[in-house]
């Protein structure tokens, strides 16, 4: 059963992919092309997902359990971080790039060549590189962490450092 | 060329009753790259017969689509080391942001996720830079 709604549900976005023409990549470039032939069609799409999507986490966020009896999603992290800012930046870069991101790259897997599929498989060394890429980041912000918080000058920091000194 | 925007929003309804259905029925988050990312890294070991079956849907229906239009181009680039650097930079990014389009944009924004609303901003960025950079400056795309 459960199989078979995300069968469902993955069909759905797919179609939606194509029928807004979001599998074509020119659209997707155009949309980010801000200072060349630029096509809004982008906005609308995510508009009419955003749309829909906020009736339905009205009705979500009521729920305890799903439709199927398994835990809704969340608690959601809300700590806005290095990984977001910088992993958005470079998604984008790379979206940017090829006109494509991860929903349009396997809806239009069947009809987009071996181009398509060159793509996915860089995709997918790059998901899992992506585990070591955290660590690394994550050994960037405990060595800033454990440099010794360097001498200010003013009394208090002074003055702490003394009594625990003592 | 101008009905292009309607079309936009009716393929953006049907995106949202996609991530509704998955939310209410499934009570998951329909993240693109989260699905896929989970089997990629293992880290989605308990849930792979879920995440296969939405792949599964998401490839094999569009095809199905395909006959009712005249042409469906994808504009695909055949530089090889345009796709493998696009590739490598999606599957990185999305996976250290954790989230894409579907699940930051789509799914974050709907519920006024502030993550959802700063990595939308931020992919956008990268990718209008990458735009002017390449296509205006370099010329290459």
């Amino acid at each position: 059963m459960r199989n078979f709604f995300a069968f469902l549900s993955g069909g759905l976005f797919g179609a939606g992919l194509l029928v807004a023409g979001m599998v074509d990549t020119k659209k997707v470039q155009g949309w980010l092309d801000v200072f060349g032939d630029w096509d809004p069609t982008l906005a609308f799409v995510m508009g009419g997902a955003v749309s829909v999507m906020f009736f339905v986490w009205i009705f979500a966020k009521r729920r305890e359990t799903s439709m199927l009896g398994s835990p809704m999603p969340g608690p959601f992290p809300r700590l806005v971080d290095r990984n977001l800012v910088l992993g958005s930046l470079l998604f984008g870069a790379g979206w940017g790039l090829a006109g494509l991101c991860p929903g349009p790259a396997m809806g239009s897997l069947s009809f987009n060549g071996w181009e398509g599929w060159l793509f996915l498989i860089a995709m997918g060394v790059g998901m899992a590189l992506a585990p070591r890429a955290k660590a690394w980041l994550s050994v960037l912000d405990r060595s800033t962490l454990e440099v010794p918080p360097c001498e200010n000058g003013t009394k208090e920091a002074s003055a702490t450092s003394a009594t625990r000194g003592a | 060329m101008h009905q292009d925007w309607i079309w936009g929003l009716v393929g953006g309804l049907m995106i949202g009753a996609g991530a509704g259905l998955f939310l209410l029925v499934n009570g998951r988050i329909m993240g693109a790259s989260g699905i896929i990312g989970g089997l990629v890294d293992g880290s989605g070991r308990e849930t792979v017969s879920e995440r296969v079956a939405f792949l599964g849907g998401l490839i094999a229906v569009p095809p199905l689509l395909v006959p009712l239009y005249t042409t469906v181009d994808t504009h695909m680039t055949s530089s090889v080391w345009v796709i493998v650097a696009a590739g490598l930079m999606v599957g990185l990014g999305t996976r250290i942001a954790n989230g894409c389009t579907s699940g930051h944009g789509v799914c974050g924004i709907s519920r006024f996720s502030l993550r959802g609303i700063v990595a939308t901003a931020f992919y956008l960025l990268g990718g209008a830079l990458v735009l002017v950079i390449f296509r205006h400056f370099l010329g290459v795309i």
